[in-house]
């Protein structure tokens, strides 16, 4: 299954045939897509969004193509995937654009979901996003030095420039990195900076956008405002998140969300990793259900990899058993803790953790560890399932599964506290939900019935019953309700596969410790319990990936934020990001 | 009826209250806390009542993948010599994705090839990701993963980077803590050995034979 058969073929030649000077097909071998001319790109992607229906921008990201090379081609590619929201495979889009003063039209304009996807690519590769409305750093801070992505960049305590480092063995005496070499040379500062007397500096550019913001809201009126930061220290941001937000009275008139406090550059670890070794690093992304995030990476791994790793039918089954099982974890946790942030303090949420409980029980008899499961591996899964384990998955989801979230829907769904907190809060239109690129719950609860699942089926989800949920308010309340919904469907899912579980085996062939992954690029997403979490990875036929690019959901979801504040109160904002489910192990990876 | 869907929830609260006690007094006479068999029954799919586990009085059973800090194995012969499962191959070391693992391999002074056991082993435990991946393609089954979480202490520089001698356990600690993976590798090596062993055997007989036959070629020029 590649890119290429996914995409309508049709659609292709269209768009060739509309901008015949502009697009030409990408010709690398292992790379599927388009080469857009820098200057055209505002006016295919118009054509794209208003004639052939790909409205939803679902990732961008930017890939650096350099070598230190004398005559090396160097450049900074920014890839784009369109999808409908109707469903089908990929359009992808790519702008090429040299590593000095690389300067791209930015789409945020036209898909506003392409902001903060934009700001990332702007802080860790330096292209600078034409157009766009707010171009700030996001995941490092304002006066950070250098494009940490860019493939030149050292970071501090560098060792080497890929694992395995040679100096493990064989003669490997063992020292601590920081005890050897406090402050590496690798540390570049800005010129003039001193790092000892390093203050805090005021956000001045935050605070400016604020205040844009806020004048863009109300000009009429000249009353007070206050900016008030809520975070990074708070505990109803889920970890440490920082929402500034500038309020007239308790109306919030802007909000701009400030991350990458938990930022430790996963993709740049990712491309000094193996392919293998990626795996358990996958895990500590969205921390709550590292099952999904397997399921994403080993999904593009294996689309590059082709037939030969392609999982045997026990494997395939086991690893859907698997996802869904996350899913309702992981939706368990967000229903309690959106209760916590209305003010419901603890007692359902502790109802939901019991259960949620109980299936971590099963993830640490399967793959010895309770949220850092590591089981997934290229062409089937870690090991088999052990004695009893199935029999237990069996009588969760028959017996005590259905009843618990039963009586969760009781408990909550109905209560008129709950609903007046958040009917009517939050709310997102359809058409802003696909413009924002929201995934997932969030995109579902306002009416979108967009699931990768059914839209886009991978491993063997064509051959399951489910319903794509969909709610069609897109508050908050909908929000919750679309999980109590999503988690009856997993347990559908969960009994058809339980009742088709396969024997056999679960891994094709051998599990080699070093994979040799053919040279091109492949985007692999899953549904995971946040939403749409796809992994764009580039391989140039070497042991460790180029490109490996994670599209967070949370992260994403959370462009939306700012339109789901603005105009509320301040006390709506906690139950707002209550409902998107953030992790921030994924917003800032 | 404005409040019914309050007091519809309520109730729900009142009888997983209720259950407490229900549940203590069914378990009376039976130690419901602070015995195996109540933990157990707390964590199966019929548990009502109090949930939680008074940690550190009460420890919840660990299942037999359950994976923590690795550790190596070494075989004790029947005169009490200890020989190290591992051969100093460097794949743990390679496959570390956090690359915590450092392996100091000799080579015989002599014939300068190296020797199948590592001088030092060090794991440093602060950097380990407990992803269990040296345990899962170490050929030989000499680095396996641990069940003991218990490794708090007072200093992380002297006391977290552990060298062979603190790493080394031997195999009947294995064959305790996983029997299932212990008993499933001994006979994978039983059937590997038998397998050797009647090749050795085939191969004696062919070299046995190979003289007879070469005999019986060398004759039949001459014939």
């Amino acid at each position: 299954m590649t890119e290429a058969t996914t995409a309508a073929p049709v659609e292709k030649s269209e768009l060739e045939k509309r901008f015949p000077d502009a697009v030409k097909a990408d010709a690398r071998p292992g790379y599927a897509g388009f080469l857009v001319d820098t200057s055209k790109l505002i006016e295919v992607a118009t054509a794209l969004r208003d004639e052939m229906g790909y409205d939803y921008l679902s990732s961008v990201t930017a890939v650096d193509y350099y070598s230190d090379a004398p005559n090396a081609e160097n450049f900074i590619e920014v890839v784009y995937h369109f999808y409908k929201s109707t469903g089908g495979g990929a359009l992808e889009l790519k702008v090429q654009t040299p590593r000095e003063n690389s300067t791209v039209p930015s789409l945020t304009p036209l898909y506003a979901g392409a902001d903060f996807q934009e700001r990332e690519a702007y802080d860790l590769y330096g292209v600078n996003f034409e157009g766009h409305p707010d171009q700030r750093r996001i995941l490092m801070w304002e006066g950070f030095a250098g494009y940490p992505m860019r493939k030149d960049w050292k970071e501090a305590y560098f060792e080497e420039e890929v694992k395995p480092f040679k100096n493990r063995w064989p003669e490997g005496q063992v020292y601590r990195i920081e005890d050897r070499n406090p402050f590496n040379k690798n540390n570049a500062y800005p010129q003039g900076f001193d790092p000892t007397g390093f203050k805090e500096t005021d956000d001045p550019k935050l605070y400016e956008v604020l205040e844009k913001a806020a004048r863009e809201y109300s000009e009429d009126i000249d009353t007070e405002q206050v900016v008030v930061n809520l975070g990074p220290q708070h505990p109803s941001t889920h970890g440490v998140f920082r929402m500034a937000v500038r309020l007239d009275g308790e109306t919030i008139v802007a909000l701009k969300p400030v991350m990458g406090y938990l930022h430790r550059n996963h993709e740049k670890i990712g491309e000094r990793n193996t392919w293998t070794m990626n795996m358990p690093f996958t895990d500590r992304l969205d921390y709550l259900s590292s099952m999904s995030n397997n399921f994403g990476y080993a999904l593009a791994v294996e689309k590059l990899m082709g037939d030969k790793a392609a999982p045997p039918e026990r494997a395939e089954y086991i690893r859907v058993i698997m996802a869904e099982l996350t899913r309702i974890s992981n939706h368990l946790w967000a229903i309690g803790f959106l209760l916590n942030d209305l003010g419901a303090f603890f007692t359902p949420a502790l109802y939901a953790i019991v259960e949620r409980e109980l299936i971590l029980d099963i993830f640490e008899a399967t793959t010895g560890s309770r949220m850092m499961c590591n089981y997934f591996r290229f062409g089937g899964v870690a090991r088999d399932l052990p004695e009893g384990v199935l029999e237990k998955i069996k009588s969760l989801v028959t017996e005590r599964l259905p009843r618990k979230i039963d009586e969760l829907d009781i408990y909550l769904s109905e209560n008129e506290l709950v609903r007046s907190r958040s009917e009517g809060i939050g709310v997102i239109t359809p058409e802003e939900a696909i413009a924002f690129s929201t995934a997932g719950p969030v995109l579902r609860a306002s009416g979108v019935p967009y699931d990768v699942r059914r839209a886009d089926p991978y491993s063997i989800y064509d051959r399951f019953k489910f319903d794509v949920t969909v709610r069609q308010h897109g508050d908050v309340y909908d929000r919750y309700m679309i999980r109590i919904d999503e988690m009856r469907q997993s347990l559908q899912i969960l009994n058809q596969a339980l009742k088709d579980l396969p024997g056999g085996e679960i891994m094709n062939g051998k599990n080699p410790y070093q994979v040799r992954v053919p040279a091109g690029e492949s985007y692999g997403r899953v549904e995971g319990p946040k939403g749409e979490l796809g992994f764009y990875i580039v391989s140039n036929g070497k042991g460790n990936p180029a490109r490996y690019h994670v599209r967070a959901p949370s992260f994403i979801n959370l462009t939306v934020l700012e339109k789901m504040c603005v105009g509320q109160k301040v006390a709506d904002v906690v139950v707002n990001l209550g409902s998107i489910d953030i992790v921030l192990g994924e917003v800032d990876r | 009826m404005y409040g019914l869907g309050i007091l519809k929830g309520m109730w729900v609260t009142l009888t997983h209250f209720i259950d407490s006690y229900v549940e203590d007094i069914k378990w009376l006479g039976r130690n419901r806390y602070y015995s195996k068999e109540g933990i157990q029954h707390r964590r199966s799919k019929d548990t009502k009542g109090i949930f939680t586990v008074q940690y550190p009085e009460e420890k919840l059973p660990v299942p037999e993948e359950f994976r923590f800090v690795p550790f190596l194995v070494y075989d004790v012969d029947e005169e009490g010599n200890k020989h190290d499962r591992c051969t100093s191959c460097g794949i743990c070391a390679k496959v570390c994705p956090p690359q915590c693992i450092w392996i100091v391999r000799t080579e015989d002074p002599v014939t300068k090839r190296p020797v199948p056991e590592p001088v030092d082993f060090f794991i440093d435990v602060d950097i380990c990701m407990n992803c269990g991946y040296c345990a899962e393609y170490c050929p030989f089954d000499a680095i396996k993963m641990d069940h003991d979480y218990e490794m708090a202490s007072f200093d992380r520089h002297a006391e977290h980077i552990f060298n062979k001698e603190k790493l080394s356990k031997p195999a009947s600690y294995y064959a305790g803590i996983r029997p299932t993976n212990y008993n499933r590798e001994e006979t994978l090596k039983a059937e590997e050995a038998a397998k050797k062993a009647a090749a050795a055997a085939a191969k004696a007989a062919a070299a046995a034979a190979k003289p007879a036959d070469g005999a019986a070629a060398g004759s039949t020029p001459a014939q």
